[in-house]
C-alpha cells in the first residue's frame, strides 16, 4: 500500500535522535564553530548511547548501519536499516551537521567497512572509527584518476601519496584509503585499505580552516611507505576490469543517501527557524490560501523543494532496504537535497535579515554548513552526470 | 452473481479491459475468464437515461442515510511505494488507454477545441467514476481511493493533459457528491455516474479575477424562500458546453464560499466558449450564472468552510497528479530526442548542458511525484494533507512548467512547431498554475 509516512516503529529512533540533537548538539553548536579544531568533548558521552542504537542491527544516527543485510527474510515490504539511519541522521543534523561528522565510529569510513568488507573484516574492525580518504591535490570528482599506489611487498601492502579533505582524518583511530594497484589498469585497479592510526608512514599534515562543519576536522594526510597488512584491503584483491570500479563505488549508494539526509536536516532547521522568525514579524503561512505576503510566498516555495528532497532521500534508503538498485535515486536525492539545503539556508539568512546574518543566529552557520553538503560525496555536478548518464543510457565515456 | 456483486477497486480495472480489445494486459494478467463474467454483470444496473443532451436526473430510491467511502486502512504503518496489485493493474489499463485513445488524438482536440467523438464515451466505460462511488449506489468502491485516483490522472495525462481534463471531469463532481452530498442528492445524481452513460459535468470554482484566491469568490448566492439565488461568471469550465450538472462555489451572502448543484437546464444559465492557452481539448468555457433560481437542497454539504476547503485542496492534488503525468510524458519524448539528433558530430546528449538539463526534468519530476502521492495517501487516510496538499501544488506549478519549458528548449526550433507535442505541454503545463477546480480526486 503507497504510504509515505515514517513508519511508526522508527517513532523511538526519531525521538532519541531528535532528544540528542536538540539537548547534546544545539547547545554546543556555535560554540565549536567558534572554536575550530577543538575537540567536542561532549561528543564522548554520547556515542556510546550511539554505539548501542546501532548494536541492534536497526541502524542509528550515524554512518555505521548501512550494511546490506543478506538474509532473506521475507519477501514482503522491509522498512529497516537504510530507512532508520537516514530518519536518524536527519534529525542529528537537524540539530548540528558538523558535530554529527565528528562522531566517533560515524564516519564515511565505517560506511565504506560496512559496504564492501568481507565479514571477517567486519568482525575485525567493529569498534573502530574510520575516516574515508579518496581526494588528492590533483583529483577530485575524478575519483577513477587517484594516484596514491599500493604495492604488495612480502605480507603488506606499501601505501604512497598524499589524501587531503579527509573528514575526521586528525580523529579517528583508523583512514580508509583508496589507492590503485596499478595504475596502467585504471579504475578496476582501485582498492581501498584500512590504515590504523600510528602506522610508520602514516602522518597527518595539516588540518584545514573552513567555511563550515568546523566541528569536524578535515585533514591532509601523507603516506610514505606505509605499510598495511594485506588483509586490510576490503574485498577482493583482484584486478577484475569487467567489474571494474563497482566494488568501491558501490560505497556511494549507501552514503549518498546520507549526505541527503545531513543536508534535508540542516534544511528542516532552517526552515523551521526562519517560519518561526517570520510569524513574530507577523507573517504566517497559509497553506490555502494564496500567500498574503511575498516572505509567505518565499518560504512556501523553499519547503516544498524541501519535501522533494526529503521523499527522494526517504526513497533511496527504502530502495535500499528492499534490495532494489538504487544508484539513481540516490544520486537524485543527493542532487536535490545538496541544491536544496544552499538555496534553503541561503534565503532563511536574506529573509530573517540583520538577525539571520549575525552570529546570535544559527542560521548563517547553517548557510555555511550547507555548503558542503552540495559537494562532497559527490558534487552537485557529478550526480546530474550519474544522473543524465542512467536516464540517457550513456556511458561515462559517451556523456563526460 | 453474487461474484460480480462484490465490484471493488480490482473490478474497476476490470471493466476498463472489456474495452480494450486485444489488450496486452488482460492476458498477462490472466484474465480472460474473469473480465467475460464481469460482461454478463454490466446489465445489472437499473438506471438508464436518453443521449446526454435530452438527459433529466432521475432519483433512484433513496438511501437512509448518505453513503460514504471510508477512509483507507493502512494497518502495517510502512514507509512503502509499491502499487497494490489492483492499482498496477488499473495504473497500466490507463496508461495504455492513454497511449492508443488519447496521445493519437490530442493535436486535434487541441486545435478543434473538443474531444475526438466517441472518445469521451470510450473513457466513461473504462469506469473511472466508478472507483469513487459506493457499492450501495451503483459503484465500485469500497474506501478512498485517493492514490489511485493520482494515478488514474497521471496516467492519463501522459496521453494528454486537456483531453485527461475532459475525461476526469464528471468524476470530480460524484466524487463530492459521494463525499458531501446528502442522502437526497445522492439519489438524484450519483447514479447516474455509475451508468453506462456517464454525464458531463464540472466543478467550476475558477473565476477571471486577477490573483484570484478560491476562498474568496466573486460568485453570489442569496437565500430566497425556496432555495437560493445564484449571480455570477464562472472560467475554463471543463466541457462546458455539453455539461449538465455543474458543482458552482459562490459567496453565501457573505458567509465564505459554498458549493451549489446547478442543472445545465435551470433558467439563467448560459455557456460560452472560452478557449485559452492549454487544456483546448477539455473544451474549456465560462459558466454565466443570472439570477438562476435553486432548490434549498442545491447547497453541499451544508455550505461548510471545512467541505469547501477539502475540495479545493484535493482539486489542488488532481492538478499536481496532472502535472506530473505530462511531465514524464516530456521526459520520455525528449531522452530518445536527444540521443537521436546530433550535433558537431555527436548527438547532442553527449554535452552536459543538455544532458543536465534532462537530469533536472528527471529529478524534479520524480520528486513531485512523491509529493503528491504523500499527500494522495494521507488524504484517503483521513489524515490531515494540508501542507502535503499546498507542497505538491507548488513543485507542480513551478517544476511542471520548468520541465515544459525545458521540454520545447531541448528541441530548439523543433520544439516550437506543431509536428512535435512539446509545446501543447508547455501550454498545458502552465494552466497548473492558474486552475482551480475542474478535476479533484
Amino acid at each position: 500500500m503507497i504510504n509515505l509516512e515514517v513508519p511508526k516503529k522508527a517513532g523511538t529512533l526519531i525521538n532519541q535522535a531528535y532528544q540528542a540533537a536538540a539537548e547534546v548538539f544545539r547547545p554546543i553548536s556555535r560554540k565549536y564553530d567558534r572554536a575550530e579544531h577543538t575537540y567536542p568533548a561532549e561528543l564522548d558521552m554520547f556515542a556510546a548511547l550511539l554505539d548501542g542504537l546501532n548494536s541492534s542491527g536497526e541502524g542509528g544516527a550515524g554512518a555505521a548501519g548501512v550494511r546490506r543485510s543478506r538474509d532473506s527474510a521475507g519477501d514482503g515490504n522491509r522498512n529497516g536499516a537504510n530507512l532508520n539511519v537516514v530518519l536518524g541522521t536527519i534529525e542529528m543534523c537537524w540539530g548540528d551537521v558538523g558535530l554529527l561528522l565528528s562522531m566517533p565510529r560515524q564516519g564515511l569510513g565505517n560506511a565504506a567497512i560496512s559496504s564492501v568488507a568481507t565479514d571477517e573484516q567486519l568482525a575485525r574492525f567493529s569498534g573502530l572509527w574510520a575516516a574515508m580518504a579518496i581526494t588528492e591535490p590533483d583529483c577530485g570528482s575524478d575519483s577513477a584518476a587517484i594516484t596514491t599506489t599500493a604495492v604488495l611487498d612480502g605480507d603488506d601492502y606499501v601505501l604512497n601519496g598524499e589524501k587531503i579533505f579527509v573528514t575526521s582524518g586528525q580523529r579517528a583511530d583508523a583512514v580508509v584509503v583508496w589507492a590503485t594497484l596499478d595504475r596502467s589498469k585504471g579504475r578496476s585497479a582501485i582498492k581501498s585499505f584500512v590504515v590504523e592510526k600510528g602506522t610508520p608512514g602514516f602522518e597527518v599534515v595539516r588540518v584545514e580552516h573552513k567555511l563550515g562543519i568546523r566541528a569536524s576536522d578535515t585533514a591532509v594526510l601523507r603516506f610514505e611507505n606505509c605499510r598495511v597488512p594485506r588483509e586490510n584491503l576490503l574485498g577482493t584483491p583482484d584486478i577484475d576490469t569487467a567489474k571494474g570500479f563497482a566494488g568501491v563505488m558501490q560505497t556511494f549508494d549507501n552514503t549518498r543517501p546520507l549526505v541527503a539526509a545531513m543536508a534535508v536536516g540542516v534544511a528542516r532547521a532552517a526552515l523551521e527557524e526562519t517560519r518561526r522568525i517570520l510569524s513574530s514579524a507577523g507573517v504566517t503561512i497559509d497553506y490555502d490560501r494564496p500567500p498574503q505576503h511575498p516572505a509567505a510566498a518565499t518560504w512556501l516555495e523553499l519547503e516544498a523543494d524541501f519535501e522533494s528532497a526529503y521523499l527522494l532521500t526517504l526513497e533511496s534508503a527504502w530502495m535500499a532496504d528492499n534490495r532494489k538498485p538504487n544508484s539513481l535515486q540516490a544520486s537524485m536525492a543527493k542532487a536535490k537535497a545538496g541544491r536544496t539545503v544552499v538555496d534553503v539556508t541561503l534565503k532563511c539568512v536574506e529573509l530573517a535579515g540583520v538577525y539571520g546574518y549575525t552570529e546570535e543566529s544559527l542560521l548563517e552557520k547553517w548557510a555555511r554548513d550547507a555548503k558542503i553538503l552540495d559537494i562532497f560525496e559527490g558534487t552537485q555536478q557529478i550526480q546530474q552526470l550519474i544522473v543524465a548518464r542512467r536516464v540517457l543510457g550513456k556511458t561515462s565515456a559517451q556523456l563526460k | 452473481m453474487a461474484a460480480a456483486r462484490k465490484r471493488d477497486a480490482m473490478g474497476f480495472g476490470l471493466a476498463a479491459l472489456t474495452r480494450l480489445a486485444g489488450s496486452e494486459v488482460i492476458d498477462r494478467a490472466g484474465l480472460r475468464g474473469p473480465v467475460q463474467n464481469l460482461v454478463k454483470a454490466g446489465t445489472r444496473n437499473g438506471f438508464r437515461a436518453a443521449g446526454a443532451a435530452t438527459r433529466s436526473f432521475k432519483s433512484v430510491r433513496r438511501l437512509g442515510k448518505p453513503a460514504r467511502l471510508a477512509p483507507a486502512q493502512d494497518d502495517v504503518g510502512l514507509f512503502d511505494l509499491t502499487p497494490s496489485e489492483d492499482q498496477q493493474l488499473i495504473a497500466e489499463t490507463v496508461t495504455e488507454f492513454a497511449a492508443e485513445q488519447l496521445r493519437p488524438a490530442a493535436a486535434d482536440a487541441d486545435a478543434k477545441l473538443a474531444a475526438p467523438e466517441g472518445l469521451l464515451t470510450r473513457a466513461a466505460e473504462l469506469g473511472i467514476s466508478l472507483v469513487g462511488i459506493p457499492e450501495e449506489l451503483g459503484g465500485a468502491g469500497t474506501e478512498r481511493s485517493v492514490v489511485t485516483n493520482a494515478l488514474v490522472a497521471e496516467a492519463l495525462a501522459h496521453g494528454d493533459m486537456g483531453l485527461a481534463v475532459a475525461v476526469l471531469a464528471p468524476s470530480a463532481v460524484s466524487t463530492a457528491l459521494v463525499s458531501w452530498g446528502d442522502e437526497q442528492q445522492q439519489a438524484d445524481y450519483v447514479p447516474a455516474f455509475a451508468g453506462d452513460q456517464v454525464p458531463a459535468a464540472a466543478l467550476a470554482l475558477l473565476e477571471r479575477t486577477p490573483l484570484f484566491d478560491p476562498f474568496k469568490p466573486a460568485t453570489k448566492a442569496k437565500r430566497t424562500p425556496k432555495g437560493y439565488q445564484l449571480d455570477g461568471v464562472k472560467s475554463l469550465v471543463p466541457r462546458a458546453a455539453e455539461a449538465e450538472l455543474f458543482l458552482v462555489s459562490a459567496d453565501l451572502e457573505g458567509r465564505g464560499p459554498a458549493l451549489f448543484l446547478v442543472e445545465s437546464s435551470s433558467a439563467g444559465v448560459t455557456v460560452e466558449a472560452e478557449p485559452a492557452m492549454g487544456l483546448r481539448g477539455a473544451a474549456t468555457g465560462k459558466l454565466h450564472l443570472e439570477k438562476v433560481a435553486l432548490p434549498a437542497g442545491a447547497l453541499l454539504g451544508g455550505g461548510k468552510a471545512d467541505v469547501f476547503t477539502e475540495v479545493v485542496r484535493l482539486s489542488r492534488l488532481g492538478w499536481a497528479a496532472l502535472a506530473a503525468g505530462t511531465a514524464k510524458a516530456v521526459l520520455d519524448y525528449v531522452v530518445p530526442y536527444v540521443n537521436e539528433r546530433t550535433a558537431f558530430g555527436e548527438p547532442i546528449s553527449h554535452r552536459q548542458a543538455v544532458a543536465f538539463s534532462v537530469a533536472d526534468i528527471a529529478i524534479e519530476l520524480e520528486g513531485l511525484r512523491l509529493v503528491t502521492l504523500r499527500a494522495a495517501a494521507r488524504a484517503e487516510q483521513g489524515k490531515d494533507y494540508a501542507r502535503e496538499a499546498a507542497l505538491a501544488r507548488k513543485l507542480a506549478v513551478d517544476k511542471g512548467m520548468r520541465i515544459g519549458n525545458a521540454g520545447v528548449q531541448l528541441l530548439g526550433g523543433h520544439g516550437f512547431v506543431k509536428e512535435h507535442p512539446v509545446e501543447r505541454w508547455y501550454r498545458d503545463l502552465r494552466a497548473i498554475g492558474v486552475m482551480e477546480g475542474a478535476v479533484l480526486l
